[in-house]
């Protein structure tokens, strides 16, 4: 095989004429990400997340074959921006609820999320309701959760030479559909192969769960050593000595993320030298009884109350900082906004278990406060000014992100504390 | 069976059934050695394909933006109250069964219906009235159904017409006796005759590729797809000129050494089948076709014809060839030409309906007479299809160079207040006022066909909402930015409808639009926002109306969030 030469952002590079960018360049110590891509296969081009350019002209990477003297981008800006765009739209336009899939921290998407750095998506969540299919005989598909990136179509055949899974429909409702009677033909192990290959947790092998605890799972320490700096948090030094003042609330949220802010065990002694709280669960302070330097937020709105309450922080305080997934975009609230709030409701007040015989009446008062239609992330209703994803988020990341706001000096996250579960 | 016969056969079970029952997928299955998903995600990538029983007469209303605008929703009451069913679902023991469909190529004549697959045009509640009576009284559908001719409303002078001048039969295939294949090249070259679908490839380079390629067989594709909404041109072609477009198929056959032809023609031109059929056969009788044409020896070349399904992205020309090859029409990766490996990977020349007729054109008329027609860069005349707030909607013929003010000129299309105009579809670029000077040439406005006007009192955003539900349900799924971003934009749409967007939401929409062109596989994910984020530019004051203009607010409609609630509660107090 000829030897060629190229240049991948700007630097010499050799490979095999004909060789696949992605093998090539993974060589050539340079890692290009992939959801789609297997080596073994046809490149798919599905995905988009390898989209690179080749001569200026924007490509899937996957499917350059190299050739002498190409000129290759990576990791310029645009295309580092526009690979972290294409996850954020595969995160909203599914919905994946990180904290309850099995998957999570075996999952390759997720862990694209930790290293493109996504806090939060840009795009709004779509909550299209999606089925959990249990029919077939061996595996489960979450279709919440299929990025549609057609591994398993291309991969799983039976060995009698038969597609298991296939594209059905087009459009937003492209679906990848299961052959239930040559999924039945699956063994044990092509049954596991498939699940494996799954990119998110989609597919899943029934009866088999992740026996790994959190810390032992694949990607928990995949980038340990390494920092993500906080560089893009707009400093909130102020010169006057006195304590910085704090503010903290939980609105559909479970108090985890409070929970955690404690976890930093002894260093909340050195904090409380440092910083005072304001209104806050803490304190049990109910009104701001003075500006404050920083509002932490835990959970979304759900209600009219927690709308009053988001607003009334956003008066009262400089900057706003989102804690966790639900103040992010929902999170397990969220699970709801696929249903409409109608049967959410009779299903909590009328049909369920526990409700009386014939109960017509949904509880209401002019002191409680309404439902919304859905869940709303704190950005759709105010301006917040960073956010700090986990379920709940480690506590070295919020006080970091707290310390380097208020702080001259420079703190950053290290890649384990930064998870969205 | 060949997998390549699969959509015929396909429809073969939707004509005979209404739809396609689960035996004929299980058979299907069997005889092609395929599971059954595969089948199915064939019959539901195409929406002409039924899997669910459908009735006696299918109607399919256009739900493009003219039809929109011409009176769409009064025409879909009217159906909905005349044969009592609903669309878009499946209505029992009716004789009727109710569907949207996009664009089927009449916008000179919305709104316009096609009741098994034949067309209805023109559409008032009184005239879906009557059609519907007759129908139910058994009339034939034929017989009421409308005639509708491609109106020719404008040609130049007659020393400069190339398409709708007189056609006589074979005038460019006997001019091969004389002709090289180089020389035929060569005579499209000095007209630089490009691709009419819309990418303007130059067409000689493509057929050259073909040529000079070893392996064979080779494939000739006639792309009568014409799906981008608003175009009706190649239909023209089809109705009056079927005879000029084979002759270009038949010209690419003798340069390339092809020996098969395919016209993949859009079931939404169903209705215009009998014609070609007649035209191919003509061609046949007279030699033109079958062995040793016009007399010229192992000169052999054969054209059948494939109907499309009900997909716009088939226009594509390798989701073309993968339809025809009895696939979901889902674009291929873009690392090799088809002229490299395209119908069943074997060379293969796609040309368009209008691409392969100027072809013969040339050839008749000698690269001489092109000369002087058109501007330094665009050589001859170009096909236009207008509809929109105009008197005068229907097919030009255009000298390249004619500037957009004098289309809407009395003496052209005869438009009145034009405010917004779309050139090239949805997939293309607006226009305002200001440019109302520019010319349609491959310099300057590279116009593939499609030309819509849009007078002052039409409201953008429905423009906009229109053209990407087309895309969010046309696109074929495969990739993520144009699957996920047409999904996206509707929710910034929605928000801009609901009077909550802001500044932010406007710039935020033309970085999105620079990410789905960047990152997206085809034409179809790549420009599918472009006219909205051109928009927003080009009709700032429109939309700096709509908008709230301080950039860092953020206005939250906490009426519109509680309104459900509201509603339940009163609704289950008694
Ligand atoms: C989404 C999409 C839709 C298209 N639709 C059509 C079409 O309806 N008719 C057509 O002739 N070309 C269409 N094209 C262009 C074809 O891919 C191809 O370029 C053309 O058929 C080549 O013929 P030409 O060189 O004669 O234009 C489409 C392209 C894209 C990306
Ligand atoms: S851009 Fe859209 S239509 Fe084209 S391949 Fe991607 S999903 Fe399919």
């Amino acid at each position: 095989m000829k030897e060629v030469s190229f240049k991948i952002d700007g630097r010499d590079c050799k490979a095999e004429k004909g060789q696949n960018l992605i093998e090539a360049a993974k060589q050539n110590g340079i890692f290009i990400p992939t959801l789609c891509y297997f080596k073994h296969l046809n490149p798919l081009g599905s995905c988009r997340v390898c989209t690179v350019k080749q001569n200026g002209k924007p490509i899937a990477g996957c499917t350059v074959s190299i050739a002498e003297g190409m000129d290759i981008e990576v990791n310029t800006p645009e295309l580092l921006d526009n690979r972290k765009a294409i996850l954020e739209m595969m995160f909203v336009e599914g919905n994946h609820f990180c904290p309850s899939c099995e998957k999570s921290g075996d999952c390759q998407m997720q862990n694209l999320g930790y290293e493109t750095g996504i806090r939060y998506t840009r795009f709004p969540h779509l909550f299209v309701d999606r089925i959990v299919d249990a029919r077939p005989e061996r595996i489960v598909v979450n279709q919440n959760r299929c990025i549609k990136c057609k591994r398993c179509i291309e991969e799983v055949i039976t060995n009698d030479g038969f597609k298991v899974f296939n594209f059905t429909n087009r459009g937003n409702q492209t679906l990848v559909s299961v052959d239930y009677e040559q999924e039945a033909k699956l063994s044990e192990a092509q049954a596991e192969h498939a699940m494996h290959i799954c990119p998110t947790g989609s597919i899943l092998v029934k009866g088999k769960t992740f026996g790994k605890p959190f810390g032992d799972r694949q990607f928990d320490y995949a980038h340990e050593g390494q920092n993500i700096p906080l560089t893009d948090i707009k400093k909130q030094v102020k010169s006057n000595k006195r304590k910085m003042r704090v503010a903290t609330t939980s609105l559909a949220g479970c108090f985890g993320c409070h929970m955690s802010l404690l976890d930093v065990d002894l260093g909340l002694l050195d904090l409380i030298e440092l910083v005072e709280f304001n209104k806050s669960p803490l304190t049990d302070i109910k009104k701001f009884t003075e500006r404050c330097d920083i509002g932490l937020i835990e959970g979304g709105c759900c209600n009219t109350d927690n709308i009053e309450v988001l607003r009334e922080f956003r008066k009262n305080c400089d900057i706003l900082v989102s804690v966790g997934e639900c103040a992010i975009w929902g999170g397990l609230p969220a699970i709801r906004n696929t249903v409409p709030l109608e049967d959410c409701l009779k299903e909590a007040y009328l049909d369920s278990l526990t409700s009386e015989e014939g109960e017509t009446v949904i509880p209401h008062h002019e002191d409680i406060p309404k439902i919304l239609n859905k869940v709303y992330s704190n950005h759709e209703v105010v301006k917040i000014d960073y956010h700090i994803p986990g379920c709940p988020p480690n506590a070295n990341h919020i006080w970091n992100v707290v310390k380097n706001l208020l702080f001259e000096e420079e703190f950053s996250i290290s890649y384990p504390e930064f998870k969205y579960d | 069976m060949k997998r390549k016969r699969l959509l015929a056969r396909l429809w073969q079970f939707q004509n005979d059934n209404g739809y396609i029952p689960q035996v004929s997928i299980n058979k299907l299955a069997q005889e092609l050695r395929v599971s059954k998903i595969e089948i199915e995600g064939v019959i539901s990538f195409y929406h002409f394909f039924h899997k669910e029983p459908t009735n006696k007469y299918i109607i399919y209303l256009n739900k493009s933006i003219v039809s929109e605008f011409k009176g769409y929703n009064n025409v879909k009451k009217a159906f909905e109250k005349e044969t009592n069913c609903t669309f878009e679902t499946n209505n029992k023991d009716s004789l009727f069964s109710l569907f949207e469909t996009p664009c089927i190529g009449l916008s000179d004549q919305e709104p316009a219906a096609l009741i098994n697959f034949y067309p209805f045009t023109n559409l008032t509640p009184q005239k879906v009235r009557s059609i519907i009576f007759h129908l139910k009284n058994g009339n034939n559908l034929k017989d009421i159904s409308s005639n509708p001719t491609s109106k020719i409303q404008y040609k130049p002078a007659k020393n400069k017409t190339i398409f709708f001048r007189d056609y006589v039969l074979g005038n460019s295939i006997k001019k091969l006796k004389n002709l090289t294949q180089n020389q035929v090249l060569s005579e499209l070259k000095n007209v630089g005759v490009s691709g009419r679908g819309g990418a303007f490839f130059q067409t000689a380079t493509k057929w050259t590729y073909c040529k000079n390629n070893k392996n064979k067989p080779k494939y000739i594709i006639c792309n009568a797809d014409e799906g981008e909404p608003g175009t009706f041109k190649d239909k023209a072609i089809l109705n009056n000129l079927p005879g000029l477009m084979l002759e270009g198929m038949i010209l690419a056959a003798y340069v390339t050494g092809a020996k098969n032809g395919i016209i993949y023609l859009r079931a939404e031109y169903k209705y215009l089948q009998p014609k070609i059929e007649k035209a191919i056969a003509l061609m046949y009788k007279s030699g033109f076709l079958g062995k040793n044409i016009n007399g010229i020896k192992n000169f052999n070349f054969e054209i059948e014809l494939q109907l499309g399904a009900g997909a716009y992205i088939c226009g594509a020309e390798t989701a073309l060839i993968e339809s025809l090859e009895g696939k979901r029409g889902e674009p291929r990766i873009r690392n090799l030409f088809p002229t490299e490996a395209g119908y069943l990977n074997k060379p293969t020349v796609v040309n368009n309906v209008e691409t392969f007729a100027l072809a013969a054109r040339v050839i008749e008329l000698g690269s001489c007479f092109f000369k002087n027609i058109g501007t330094k860069i665009s050589k001859g005349t170009k096909l236009v299809s207008i509809s929109g707030d105009i008197a005068k909607p229907g097919i030009f013929e255009i000298e390249w160079g004619t500037t957009i003010n004098q289309l809407l000129s009395i003496e052209m299309c005869n438009a009145s207040e034009p405010y917004y105009i779309q050139i090239n579809g949805p997939s293309g670029v607006c226009i305002n006022q200001n440019e109302f000077n520019r010319k349609i040439a491959k310099e300057d406005l590279a116009c593939n066909g499609s030309i819509m006007v849009f007078n002052k009192n039409r409201n953008i955003i429905q423009i906009i909402e229109n053209f990407t539900k087309f895309f969010r349900s046309e696109s074929c799924g495969n990739c993520t930015p144009c699957r996920a971003g047409n999904q996206i934009l509707l929710e910034k749409i929605k928000k801009i409808k609901n009077g909550i967007a802001t500044a932010n939401d406007l710039d935020d929409i033309k970085k999105w639009n620079n990410i789905m062109k960047l990152s997206s596989k085809c034409g179809l994910g790549k420009y599918s926002a472009s006219t909205f984020s051109s928009a927003i530019d080009k009709f700032r004051n429109y939309f700096n109306k709509i908008i709230i203009k301080n950039k860092g607010e953020i206005k939250f409609d906490l009426e519109a969030a509680v309104f459900d609630y509201n509603e339940l509660i009163q609704n289950t107090q008694n």
